[in-house]
């Protein structure tokens, strides 16, 4: 089990989080305009990354929140936390 | 050389000298017409079907560790073909007759056991979906037989029937489903490719593609560069690492599945039972060790452990309908890594690129797969055209809405 630094509540364990996947997909402005191809494209498809990945989690158990988490997929170590809307660090 | 209760018996008495390897240990040569990456059990099953039943014999298995190092090696052995969906269960029936035949057509004893699964129920509505799922099995030429509680109560006396949240009210069978040693797996099929000239070259890695003009010819390895005619990626569980080298994003995350082993006990569970509203299906090993595992651990991950709640979470499953179990203890655990794709079916399928093969996307079912996945796979990279029970698993279903969604939950990695 990891800790993960809620950015409102502070450090709690990760059973009271939910993983919501992959961080800054940008939502499609005129959907309608969209070909299936490309909607499927933000619907479906993922990086994946084995290494350092943005992603999004929900304080489910807690404030609710959603945050954004950067975290080594390759051994799950959590190298940063930001709000929803901040800027993701650079380093 | 073939096995045969002849040849250990005479080995028994002559001090065992006569076995011979059983793969070789080749250097890659410049080209192949086939490059199959992955040497796991769908990797090892393709390369078998190719050389032994579409007599292509110019291919090479690259392992970037040891043959069946991943998945194959770390699995719970189940085999089944109790789909509902149209899409999934010929696939699924046609896999498991492979099963049936398996030993005798490698000659391998991969200890196939048909012991009988068990899905539990424990309400109306839950008994009409069996009923339904049943008659999809009996109408793909698989077997089913609904139990109601009584019939149930003989086969399983120990089940906590009187369970005040999920009481149980009966259980869907396939009796022809069991379990396979699944290493056994791996190796039979490696003995049947290799002795049909199949290269399986073992720590040999894949860095990158070579695409020219939008067509695979190779790929760069730490052994060097490798031509092929045709590349099959076949490594589920690291599909989205090894295909961003070729650019190609997937409808797949990774997550980490954990499974469990207890201390040896007595013969106590002669069948698979799985409680789907409890996230918790066991069987007992050979060895005597109870054999369980349950859902994944729920986020994003390559690394190969899982985390202790959702340990919690499957043994108060197995607790749930086994009391009995509460005083085994628990040997070992561990986590595997799989492709989960969105929809929680997987892929046989080219790419747009020319020349470069995809197979993953298994999610937590790769295992039973395994013979029709490498028959179906090897059928497309032989024929290039899909086998009519693998045609629907396409890439190109999300960009469609063909999804095959065979737990009705959604398109997110982390329902399925």
């Amino acid at each position: 089990m990891f800790i993960i630094n809620c950015p409102y509540c502070g450090e709690r364990e990760q059973s009271e989080f939910k993983a919501g996947g992959e961080a800054h997909i940008v939502r499609p402005k005129q959907p309608t305009e969209l070909s299936d191809d490309e909607w499927a494209e933000y619907l479906f498809m993922r990086k994946n990354i084995k290494g350092v990945q943005f992603e999004r989690w929900v304080h489910t158990h807690g404030c609710r929140k959603w945050f954004n988490v950067v975290r080594d997929t390759s051994n799950d170590v959590i190298k940063a936390v930001y709000k929803m809307g901040e800027k993701p660090p650079t380093k | 050389m073939n096995y045969s209760g002849l040849k250990i018996f005479w080995e028994g008495l002559t001090g065992n000298k006569g076995w011979n390897k059983v793969w070789k240990e080749p250097t890659p040569k410049k080209e192949y017409d086939i490059i199959i990456i992955g040497g796991g059990g769908h990797g090892l099953s393709t390369a078998y079907y190719l050389s032994n039943k579409f007599n292509v014999n110019n291919v090479a298995v690259l392992e970037k560790g040891w043959l069946g190092s991943g998945n194959i090696g770390r699995n719970t052995t189940i085999i089944r073909s109790n789909y509902l969906l149209p899409e999934n269960q010929p696939f699924y029936e046609f896999s498991l007759k492979l099963w049936e035949n398996l030993e005798n057509d490698t000659n391998y004893n991969s200890m196939v056991s048909q012991r009988g699964v068990l899905n539990l129920f424990h309400s109306d509505g839950q008994r009409d979906a069996f009923v339904r799922r049943g008659n999809s099995m009996i109408l793909s030429g698989a077997d089913a037989n609904l139990l109601n509680d009584v019939e149930l109560k003989e086969l399983c006396p120990y089940l906590d029937f009187e369970n005040a949240r999920f009481p149980i009210k009966g259980a869907l069978l396939q009796k022809r489903g069991g379990t396979v040693r699944h290493d056994a797996v791996a190796w039979g099929y490696a003995r049947g490719a290799d002795a049909k000239g199949v290269d399986i070259i073992q720590n040999c890695e894949v860095d990158g593609f070579i695409i020219k003009n939008g067509k695979c010819i190779g790929v760069e390895t730490n052994k060097g560069v490798i031509k092929a005619k045709k590349i099959a990626s076949c490594v589920a569980g690291s599909s989205g690492k090894l295909m961003s080298k070729a650019g190609i994003r997937l409808p797949i995350e990774s997550h980490v599945l954990q499974a469990f082993v207890s201390e040896g006990l007595k013969p106590i569970l002669d069948n698979v039972i799985t409680f789907g509203a409890g996230h918790f299906y066991v069987s007992q090993s050979d060895k005597g060790g109870l054999v369980f595992g349950g859902d994944i651990d729920g986020y994003n991950s390559y690394a190969q452990r899982g985390n202790l709640p959702v340990v919690e979470d499957v043994c108060e499953g197995g607790m749930a309908i086994m009391p009995m179990i509460g005083r085994a203890r628990l040997l070992r655990m561990w986590g595997g890594i799989m492709d989960m794709s969105m929809d929680g079916s997987p892929f046989i399928d080219k790419t747009h690129i020319k020349g470069l093969y995809f197979n993953g996307g298994w999610c937590y079912g790769g295992f039973k797969a395994t013979p029709a996945s490498g028959y179906c796979y090897a059928h497309l990279l032989a024929k290039d055209e899909p086998h009519p029970v693998a045609e629907d698993y396409k890439l190109d279903r999300f960009l469609k809405g063909k999804i095959i969604d065979e737990k009705g939950q959604g398109a997110q990695p982390n329902l399925h």
